[in-house]
């Protein structure tokens, strides 16, 4: 009897939920009617209806609809499971990555491979392989913004073309190398963000992010029209690949070059970033996050610690400026769009905010993935801004959360040591 | 004994609130004060404009301890007040919830150390040497304060009371020449309060001046040397316990918001 | 000085249709304290309902009349649904999360939205249909400010006065007066505060179609990226009249459109934006609680 009353009360909400499924579809198959279905032609004079794009809109919401219930029901039940038992709740991703026992192995192995890419594969996929490291620095860059200091930068590409600029224009201009600009462009870029940054950070959080984006498409529309300078739209080219001690480079060879310049770049990205987070600084940063009140009354300087935030993420957004303008040999301002800050953002936000691993994944998955499925290119950056939303929404750590390593003191030996604190990860 | 702070006339109006009008107040190095008042006085308001949170609207506000030779600190921003040497508690509790205990504390060694970006990149010596002793510090405050046992535990994970302490902790870290404390005792049950009071006097003893606003009068007492009661943000009385204890007008001001409760 | 007439009315025309988008940006901010990122791409669809809804009637053989009256009403219609939309899915499931959370869903919703509109119609510029007439009583003057301008800049400051009285005096808008002010409260008086949001959304959504229709059939074409930069400047215009204020909204909208038009007339008009970019980054430096807005002060 009981059974069959439980039964009874699973069917009748199995029902409730697919009428309610039912509804959202209808709603929204009214919603994406005028767009979706109908297409005119203004001068041909004739209207197409595109009845299947709603029969694809009804089937795909009403799914979409019950597995989303179904999902955050699991979700709650977890949560509640979790608010009863207190082991440790840490994901199997996030349990993988920050165990030196898997993480050093899996790290060994990709740099390995990473060695050997350009030997096995040819020089069309390393430049792709190359471009994706160069989104993985730039997502570290920003994470040092968003998600170490909590600042929300829409503005970050501005960074990016000040490097590729400073290469480019010094390039052609002056006939100074590669090498001797990479640090010039790094810092430029830096003060940039130093002069930027410096009357707008005390502003709060969402319009920082709207001051930052102004800033930014203002650079970008500068670029645009100051044609003595930069050329205007047309761009600058013919600007040099790198230098190999004066030897000359075939292109593949050149191909190649970039690419092993790239991995030490991000070598060097992953240790800076990682001992920032472990240090003095990447504490105040934290702690800014979380109370600035609190913090300034600690005696912290507000303004000048977010402002060290600001200039290194866009101290690595200029390198990555100068590698792009030296890899494409060509740089307009077209590539310096808010879309592209946009790009930056999605993989910092997706991949995780604060965790080094979660960034470098989601730069692989978000610049790889289209690439690869190029059926799919058409739809990437509907599929971007759908997964950011989903993401906030589900998932707001990100795919591996940043677990944060506690010093773990021990007065008898006077030791500390960094440590995953476990009551604490799993947590959004 | 010499003047530690000197606030002169101090007045804080918010819009047409008149929050706090001309308040004097001294305190000496090594004294124990207390700030009392009816809630909605204007203590918090006091604290927020010596700190430097709120700026006052008028009136002055002097530091002097031995390393800042009577400074106005009007003006100054909170952080920098702490530097110059006064460090407070918030009334809500305001620590920093997912970091540690330790790491709570070693944020109010902050002002006090210099590492920056090449020393945090490539462990200097210098650096390596600061953050070991930032951490021995900082362990070395808890053991005073009786937390040394949760150390490694999450902020979040203390009891009220033992949070309260743990904000006390914090800015003893910042070295305060003078140290404010805003309602410490509240929400502490009688044996945590008889602590926190065994605690206050350690530090008196140990020469710490200490501003103090509190509700619980009998800690009140038997901690001050001298109080201050504000009410409606204007001072009414002021004396040692004793002489407040028998002050009509603050009787009266105390029993005008009973009858309200 | 005709020159200088001429400028003024094209700069009130476009400060009308930046008051009216940044009059959702405003309500919205108000009420849940959200830039709402995607309130951009609200307008361009209601520019582009606007225009498919015209063309097929047109095509049909509807009658002029019929036509601007309908393609309006959808216009509100779909872009009010959008709003509400967007709010159910992308914001009231993190009504509670930190604060940059819903922001950057915004973002990914105007992400969306904008390459939606592009794959479900076009990339390219779409020639819009001139909607309005010409009148013949406005012949003397239409060398200087045409009928279309005169339309909009009338109707504009007309919403405008409906919107504050409807705020002022209806139930509704006292509930959304509440809920700005105090939404535990608002909740504890019996206020039904997610339906007082929803409608929020609903009737600055509406606004952005009319500001959609009004631009389109103003300046004869649309794409799907017009949303993005109207969206900033109507937030740059809601900022400079102080976010929250109606009035703020619209007298932000009239002095942006205002300088762009005298910039673009006397200075270059190639950085047209640049002028709109650099006065947001200024006032928010300098006085981010604009011209008629309240400082807010945070309590400790
Ligand atoms: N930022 C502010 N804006 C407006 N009014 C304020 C602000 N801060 C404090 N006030 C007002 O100033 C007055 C004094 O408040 P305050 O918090 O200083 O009282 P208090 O003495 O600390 O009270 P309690 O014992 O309840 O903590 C109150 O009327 C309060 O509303
Ligand atoms: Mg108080």
């Amino acid at each position: 009897m009981i059974n069959d009353n439980a039964q009874n009360n699973k069917d009748i909400k199995l029902i409730t939920e697919i009428t309610r499924s039912l509804k959202v579809s209808l709603w929204f198959v009214f919603l994406t009617f005028p767009l979706l279905v109908i297409k005119v032609d203004a001068l041909e004079k004739t209207v197409e209806y595109r009845w299947q794009n709603m029969l694809y809109v009804a089937i795909g919401t009403f799914l979409v609809s019950l597995l989303s219930k179904f999902f955050l029901d699991q979700n709650t039940k977890r949560k509640e499971r979790a608010a009863l038992v207190t082991e440790p709740q840490i994901g199997f991703l996030e349990r993988i990555f920050n165990e030196p026992k898997y993480l050093y192995p899996i790290a060994f192995a990709a740099c390995l491979f990473a060695l050997i890419f350009p030997l096995i594969f040819s020089p069309y996929q390393t430049n792709i392989m190359t471009t994706a490291l160069m989104y993985v620095v730039l997502g570290l860059g920003l994470n040092i913004v968003v998600g170490m200091a909590g600042l929300l930068d829409l503005g970050f590409v501005a960074f990016y073309a000040v490097g590729a600029y400073s290469y480019a224009l010094l390039n052609t201009h002056f006939d100074l190398g590669f090498w001797i600009v990479l640090p010039i462009g790094a810092i430029l870029a830096a003060l940039f963000g130093i002069i930027l940054g410096f009357p707008v950070l005390r502003l709060r959080g969402d319009y920082l992010a709207i001051v930052t984006l102004g800033f930014g498409e203002i650079i970008r529309l500068v670029l645009e029209n100051w044609n003595e300078f930069s050329q205007g739209p047309s761009g600058i080219s013919n600007i040099d690949r790198p230098g190999l001690f004066g030897m000359e480079l075939t292109l593949n060879q050149s191909i190649n070059y970039m690419f092993y310049i790239m991995i030490g770049l991000v070598l060097f990205t992953i240790f800076f970033v990682n001992r920032l987070q472990n240090s003095r600084l990447g504490r105040a940063w934290i702690a800014l996050r979380e109370d600035e009140i609190a913090c300034q009354a600690m005696g912290i300087d507000k303004t000048k610690t977010k402002l060290t935030a600001f200039a290194l993420g866009a101290t690595w957004a200029g390198m990555v400026g100068v590698i792009f303008a030296a890899k494409t040999t060509f740089i307009n301002p077209a590539s310096f769009t808010f879309l592209e800050s946009a790009i930056i953002l999605a993989i910092v936000v997706i991949g995780g905010m604060g965790s080094i691993v979660g960034v470098i994944v989601g730069a692989f998955v978000l610049i790889l993935l289209p690439e690869y499925l190029r059926a799919l290119s058409d739809y990437r950056m509907l599929a971007f801004g759908a997964i950011m939303v989903m993401v906030m929404i589900y998932r707001p750590q990100g795919i591996i959360s940043n677990v944060r390593k506690h010093i773990q003191y021990d007065p008898e030996e006077k030791t500390a040591k960094k440590s995953v604190d476990t009551t604490q990860a799993g947590k959004s | 004994m010499s003047l530690i702070l000197d606030v002169k006339k101090l007045s804080m109006r918010f819009g047409g609130i008149h929050a706090l009008t001309d308040v004097d107040l001294q305190i000496s190095s090594g004294e124990i004060v207390a700030l009392i008042g009816p809630n909605g006085a204007g203590k918090t308001t006091f604290f927020n404009c010596v700190t430097g949170i709120y700026k006052p609207t008028s009136g002055d506000v002097l530091l002097n301890t031995p390393k800042t030779k009577n400074i106005r600190l009007n003006g100054l921003k909170p952080n920098q007040v702490t530097i110059k040497g006064m460090a407070r508690t918030f009334q809500n509790i305001r620590l920093f919830q997912s970091m540690s205990v330790l790491e709570n504390v070693m944020i109010g060694r902050h002002c006090r150390t210099k590492s920056f970006i090449f020393g945090a990149a490539f462990r200097t010596k210098f650096t390596r040497e600061e953050e070991q002793q930032t951490i021995e510090k900082s362990y070395a405050i808890l053991q005073k304060i009786g937390l040394e046992v949760s150390a490694n535990e999450l902020a979040s994970n203390l009891s009220y009371g033992e949070q309260r302490r743990l904000e006390i902790a914090r800015a003893l870290a910042t070295e305060p020449a003078l140290l404010l404390l805003d309602e410490p005792a509240a929400g502490m049950n009688p044996q945590e309060t008889q602590d926190l009071e065994a605690l206050i006097l350690r530090l008196q003893q140990e020469g710490q001046a200490i501003l103090l606003i509190e509700h619980d009068m009998k800690l009140v007492m038997n901690l001050s040397h001298r109080i201050y009661v504000l009410d409606y943000g204007t001072l009414i009385a002021t004396g040692t316990p004793q002489e407040i204890r028998n002050n009509p007008t603050v009787i009266k001001a105390y029993l005008g918001e009973g009858a309200d409760a | 000085m005709e020159y200088f007439i001429e400028l003024f009315f094209s700069g009130l025309t476009r400060g009308s249709i930046y008051a009216l988008i940044a009059l959702g940006y405003t309500m919205v901010y108000g009420i849940i304290g959200l830039i709402n990122f995607a309130h951009g791409e609200i307008y361009m669809i209601g520019a582009f309902t606007a225009y498919v809804i015209a063309t097929v009637l047109g095509i049909y053989g509807f009658p002029v009349l019929a036509i601007i009256v309908l393609a309006g009403l959808a216009a509100a219609i779909w872009s009010s649904a959008y709003g509400y939309t967007i709010e159910k899915v992308a914001y009231k499931p993190i009504r509670h999360a930190p604060r940059l959370s819903p922001l950057i869903s915004a973002i990914g919703m105007s992400i969306f939205l904008q390459n939606y509109v592009l794959l479900a119609q076009t990339s390219d510029f779409l020639a819009f249909p001139e909607l309005i007439p010409d009148f013949e009583f406005m012949e003397p003057i239409a060398h200087i400010v045409g009928t279309t301008d005169m339309v909009i800049i009338v109707s504009t400051i007309v919403i405008m006065l409906l919107l504050t009285l409807f705020i002022k005096k209806s139930r509704t808008g006292k509930a959304m007066r509440a809920t700005a002010q105090d939404r535990t409260m608002a909740k504890l008086i019996g206020i039904n505060v997610d339906q007082v949001i929803s409608v929020t959304f609903i009737i600055g959504s509406a606004l952005a179609a009319l500001g959609g229709l009004l631009i389109a059939s103003h300046i004869g074409q649309i794409n799907f990226y017009i949303g993005f930069i109207a969206g900033i400047k109507a937030f740059t215009a809601a900022v400079l009249g102080g976010i929250g204020s109606i009035p703020g909204a619209v007298l932000g909208g009239f002095i942006l459109g205002l300088t762009e038009s005298f910039a673009t007339g006397y200075v270059s008009s190639d950085y047209e934006d640049v002028f709109a970019f650099s006065l947001l980054v200024l006032i928010l430096i300098f006085k981010p609680s604009g011209l008629l807005g309240k400082a807010e002060v945070q309590k400790v």
